[in-house]
C-alpha cells in the first residue's frame, strides 16, 4: 500500500514540483536575462498566466475524462472553432438583435448546444460502429473543419457584443472570468471523476474494459455521455474567449487537441486508460502556459517554445516509464 | 565421447512470484536423443519453467547447464542462439509475411547495403521445409495455411539453427491426427540427430508413444521422474495430481432447497448442444470436462454474454431472457469468470472499488458515491472471506492470485446472487489459497446459495460438488452423483469413449 500510495503522490504531485521549479527558474534566470525589469512572478502576470490558460485548460480537463476512459477526442480543435462561429454569427441574426442584451445567453446556449451535438455525434459512432475513437475523431476532426470553412468561408467572423466584452473582461476577487470557468469547470470535473459513479466507471472502463462489461457497467452510453462533455467544454472554452475577442478566423482551434493532450499527458494521465486525475491536468496546462511565459520572459525566441516543451514532454514520459517499470512488473505473472 | 552428457540441465530451480512461489527447486535433464515428457496439471509450474529456461524470467536460485556447461539464460534469442528452441503453443507468426520471412524472422540473410538476399532465403527455406515434408513452400503467406501447417513454420524456426534441445509447449493442441502423425515424424528425426527434446503435454496417449522419460511437477515441485516404458497412465497421475490438498470426496449431506436455475435444450451454434440441467439452492454443481467441451461458453450464455440459438432459462421455475451481463446481473446470476485478471478485475483499482463496482449506483448519497457504504461492504466481505490485504486501497493487481479470486468472489456474493457460477475458480493460486477457495465454496453451498463450479481438475471437482456433469465436446454426456463418481466413470465420459456408446445406443 505504501509504496502505491507513495508511488500516486510521486506521479499526481510531480506536475506541481515541475511548475515550482519552472516558477524558481524563471525568476532567477529573469533577473540576469529579462529584457523587462518586472519581475516574472508578478502578480498581474500569474493572473495573467491563468486567463491564458482557460481555453486550452477547459478542453484538457475534458479530455483528461476521455483519455482515463480509455478514448481520445482529435475533433476538440475544430469543435471549438465551430462553437465560436455559432457563437458570433448568431448574435448577428435579426431574432437575435431584437432580443437585446438577451440575445447573449441565446447564443451562449446555442454555441454549447453546437458543441455538445458535434461530441454526441462522435461519440455514438464511436460506440455503435466500434471503430476506435482515434479513427473517428481524427475524421470528425477533418470533417468539423470542413464544415466551419463551409460556414464561414476564408473570412473572419466578427461580432462585437460590448456587453459580452464587458462581462469577459471583467474580474471577480482579482479573478478573470475566464479564470473563473476554468476553476469552476476543473472542480466540477474534479468531483465528477472523484466521488460520482460516473467518474468511477470511467476509471474501471479505461482500465479493463471487459471486467466493466461483466460489472454490469453500460460502457457504450457511458463514452457517449464523455463526448457530448468534452463537446460541451471545447464549446465553452470558445464561448469564453470569443465573448472577449469578437473575431473568429476559421482556422482557430486548431492544434489545440495535441496541446491538450500534451498538458494532460503531462499531467501524468495515461494514454492507455484507466489512469489519471484532473487536478494534474490543470497542473499540466499550466505548467505549458508558464513555460511558454517564462521562455518569453527570459527572451528566448518564440520559435524556441515549442521545441523546449515537447523535449519536456518526451522526458517526463521517459520518466514515467522508469517510475512504472517495476510496478508493471509485478502485474506480469 | 565415453558417457553422454545431458545437452540440458535444470538444477534447484526455484522462482518467486508476488504471493506465490511458482518453482520450487526443480530439477531436470535432458540427454542427447532423448524425448523427455514434463507434466503436470495448469499451474503446476511448466509454464513457469520454460519461460526461466527462455531467459523470460530469472530464476531467484539454480542454474541451467547447456551440454553441463553453466549458462545465464537472458532472452528466448539468446537460448536460440545456445541451440535451446522453444515451439509455443501459442503461434506468435506474422500472417501477413511469407513463410521464409517467419521463418528467418530477425536474422534475414543479408546482401550489401542491408539488402534482403531473397534468393538464399528462399533457399535456405526450402531446404528446411523439405526435412519437415510439407506441401508449401517459401513464398507461401503464413496467414493462408492451416493450423497445423503454421504449425510446422513455427518448427521450421527451430531448425534455421542446428537446435541442441528443442521444447515443444501442447504441440498436438490443434492438430488432427493425420497431423500429428506428421510432428511425430520431424521429432523421430530430430531424436536421430541427437537433439534433445522436451514434450510438454496432457495426452497421456501421446506421452505414451513417443516420449523416453517423464518429469511431473506439482505446486511447483518437482515430483519425480519416471522412465516411459517402465510406468503406467496411473502412476503418472498419481505424481501429478498427489494428495498434498485435501481433496477428499465430497460427502456433506445438507439439505437442498427449491430449484434456483433450470436449464432446458440450449443451444449455441458449434459450442454447445442440447444442454439441460436443473441447480438446487444450497447445492454445488460441478461442470467437469476437457478444454474446449464448452463449460466456459454455458458458464458464458448464463451471463448473458453469449445469446442462445435455441432453449429455455428458468429462474425459480419463471423463464428469463438474459442478453447482456446487465441482465443476468439483474436476476441475480453472478459470473466468477475463468479469466480472472482480464474479465474478472480491474486491475489498477483498488480493493473496495472493484468490490463494489456492480451496485456502485445504489451506494450513492446525494450525487455523490457514498465512502462509508462502500468500506462497509468490504470490511464485511474481507471478515467473511478473510480477505489478505493491508488495507481497502490496496491496488488489486497487487495481491496474490488467491486474495484477487476472494474479492471477485465477495464483489459477487455483496450482490446476494440467485446462481454463483465460479469458472475455474482455483487457475494460478497457490496450494494454500486453493484449499481456502474451496473450503469458501463448499460452505457457499452450506449456506444455501447455488453454485455452478467449472473446472478442469477432476480432484477439485471431486472436492466440491454435490453432483457433477461431464460434458464433451458441447455435450453433457452424463450426471453423476457424488455417491456414484469415480475418477475412471468420469475419465470415460468427458474424454468420448462413452460419447460412441451414447450415439449407438439410441
Amino acid at each position: 500500500m505504501t509504496t502505491a500510495r507513495y508511488r500516486d503522490a510521486l506521479k499526481y504531485g510531480a506536475i506541481w514540483v515541475f511548475i515550482l521549479v519552472e516558477l524558481a527558474f524563471f525568476s532567477i534566470a529573469g533577473e540576469f536575462m529579462s529584457t523587462s525589469d518586472k519581475a516574472f512572478m508578478d502578480f498581474d502576470n500569474m493572473l495573467l498566466l491563468l486567463k491564458q490558460s482557460a481555453p486550452i485548460g477547459i478542453i484538457a480537463l475534458g479530455m483528461t475524462i476521455i483519455m482515463i476512459n480509455g478514448n481520445i477526442d482529435l475533433s476538440v480543435g475544430a469543435t471549438y472553432a465551430l462553437a465560436a462561429i455559432v457563437l458570433l454569427d448568431s448574435m448577428t441574426w435579426p431574432a437575435l438583435q431584437a432580443m437585446g442584451d438577451w440575445a447573449i445567453p441565446v447564443a451562449w446556449g446555442l454555441a454549447l448546444l453546437t458543441g455538445a451535438v458535434l461530441g454526441a455525434i462522435n461519440g455514438l459512432i464511436v460506440w455503435k460502429t466500434g471503430v476506435d475513437a482515434f479513427i473517428v475523431t481524427l475524421g470528425s476532426m477533418l470533417g468539423y473543419r470542413g464544415l466551419v470553412f463551409m460556414i464561414n468561408g476564408e473570412q473572419p467572423t466578427s461580432h462585437l457584443n460590448w456587453t459580452l466584452v464587458d462581462f469577459a473582461e471583467a474580474q471577480f476577487l482579482g479573478l478573470h472570468t475566464a479564470t473563473w470557468f476554468l476553476l469552476i469547470t476543473a472542480l466540477a470535473l474534479w468531483l465528477l471523476m472523484t466521488r460520482t459513479v460516473h467518474g468511477r466507471n470511467a476509471y474501471a472502463i479505461g482500465n479493463n474494459r471487459e471486467a466493466a462489461v461483466n460489472a454490469g457497467i453500460r460502457v457504450g452510453p457511458h463514452m457517449v455521455w464523455n463526448f457530448v462533455l468534452i463537446g460541451f467544454l471545447a464549446a465553452l472554452s470558445a464561448v469564453v474567449f470569443y465573448s472577449e475577442s469578437g473575431s473568429v478566423n476559421p482556422n482557430d482551434g486548431m492544434l489545440f487537441e495535441l496541446w491538450a493532450i500534451t498538458a494532460v499527458v503531462l499531467g501524468g494521465t495515461k494514454l492507455t486508460g484507466g489512469y489519471g486525475s484532473i487536478l494534474s491536468t490543470l497542473g499540466g496546462v499550466i505548467a505549458i502556459q508558464l513555460l511558454r511565459k517564462g521562455l518569453g520572459h527570459i527572451g528566448a525566441a518564440t520559435e524556441t517554445v515549442n521545441l523546449v516543451i515537447g523535449l519536456i514532454l518526451i522526458a517526463v514520459l521517459l520518466l514515467d516509464r522508469q517510475l512504472n517499470r517495476k510496478g508493471q512488473e509485478e502485474l506480469k505473472i | 565421447m565415453t558417457a553422454p552428457i545431458p545437452v540440458l540441465r535444470l538444477e534447484g530451480i526455484v522462482k518467486t512470484f508476488p504471493g506465490v512461489r511458482a518453482l520450487d527447486g526443480v530439477s531436470l535433464s535432458v540427454m542427447p536423443g532423448e524425448v523427455h515428457a514434463l507434466m503436470g496439471e495448469n499451474g503446476a509450474g511448466k509454464s513457469t519453467l520454460m519461460k526461466v529456461l527462455g531467459g523470460i524470467h530469472a530464476p531467484d536460485t539454480g542454474q541451467i547447464f547447456i551440454a553441463e556447461e553453466p549458462t545465464v539464460m537472458t532472452s528466448p534469442q539468446q537460448a536460440k542462439a545456445k541451440g535451446v528452441v522453444f515451439i509455443h503453443q501459442e503461434l506468435s507468426l506474422a500472417d501477413e509475411l511469407s513463410v521464409a520471412e517467419n521463418i528467418f524472422l530477425g536474422e534475414l540473410p543479408l546482401k550489401s547495403f542491408g539488402r534482403v538476399d531473397w534468393t538464399k532465403l528462399y533457399a535456405d527455406t526450402d531446404a528446411i521445409l523439405k526435412t519437415l515434408n510439407v506441401g508449401f513452400d517459401a513464398k507461401t503467406r503464413v496467414g493462408d495455411l492451416s493450423i497445423a501447417n503454421q504449425q510446422m513454420v513455427e518448427i521450421g524456426r527451430a531448425l534455421t539453427v542446428n537446435p541442441r534441445a528443442v521444447i515443444f509447449d501442447e504441440p498436438t493442441a490443434s492438430l488432427t491426427d493425420a497431423e500429428k502423425v506428421v510432428l511425430f515424424k520431424v521429432i523421430a528425426d530430430l531424436q536421430t540427430k541427437g537433439v534433445g527434446i522436451i514434450y510438454i503435454s496432457h495426452r497421456m496417449e501421446e506421452i505414451f508413444k513417443i516420449t523416453d522419460r517423464i518429469s511431473v511437477l506439482r505446486d511447483g515441485q518437482y515430483r519425480g521422474t519416471l522412465t516411459t516404458a517402465d510406468t503406467s497412465e496411473d502412476e503418472v497421475t498419481q505424481l501429478m495430481i498427489g494428495r498434498s490438498l485435501d481433496l477428499s470426496r465430497n460427502t456433506s449431506h445438507h439439505a437442498l432447497g427449491d430449484v434456483a436455475l433450470e436449464v432446458r435444450g440450449l443451444c449455441c451454434g458449434k459450442l454447445f448442444h442440447d444442454v439441460s440441467f436443473a441447480l438446487r439452492k444450497g447445492e454445488v454443481l460441478g461442470f467437469y470436462g476437457l478444454v474446449g467441451a464448452g463449460r466456459t461458453e454455458i458458464a458464458e450464455t448464463l451471463f448473458g454474454l453469449r445469446t442462445p440459438r435455441a432453449g429455455q432459462i428458468l429462474l425459480n421455475g419463471q423463464e428469463v431472457k438474459i442478453t447482456s451481463p446487465i441482465e443476468a446481473i439483474r436476476h441475480g446470476i453472478s459470473l466468477v469468470p475463468e479469466d480472472r485478471k482480464h474479465q474478472g478485475l480491474v486491475l489498477g483499482m483498488n480493493c473496495r472499488d472493484n468490490m463494489t463496482l456492480p451496485q456502485i449506483d445504489d451506494l450513492t448519497a446525494g450525487p455523490f458515491v457514498s465512502d462509508g457504504a462502500e468500506v462497509a461492504i468490504f470490511d464485511h466481505y474481507r471478515d467473511k472471506l478473510d480477505i489478505r490485504t493491508p488495507g481497502w486501497h490496496q491496488t488489486v493487481g497487487n495481491l496474490s492470485g488467491g486474495n484477487q479470486q476472494k474479492i471477485v468472489i465477495g464483489k459477487w456474493l455483496s450482490m446476494r446472487p440467485q446462481v454463483l457460477i465460479v469458472d475455474e475458480p482455483t487457475r494460478g493460486i497457490d496450494v494454500g489459497s486453493k484449499a481456502e477457495i474451496h473450503n469458501l465454496i463448499r460452505d457457499l453451498g452450506a449456506q444455501g446459495y447455488a453454485v455452478i463450479v467449472i473446472s478442469s481438475e477432476m480432484p477439485e471437482v471431486l472436492h466440491v460438488s454435490d453432483r457433477i456433469i461431464a460434458m464433451f465436446s458441447g455435450r453433457v454426456m452424463r450426471e453423476f452423483t457424488s455417491e456414484e463418481v469415480t475418477e475412471d466413470n468420469l475419465v470415460q465420459a468427458i474424454s468420448g469413449i462413452e460419447a460412441n456408446k451414447f450415439v449407438e445406443g439410441r
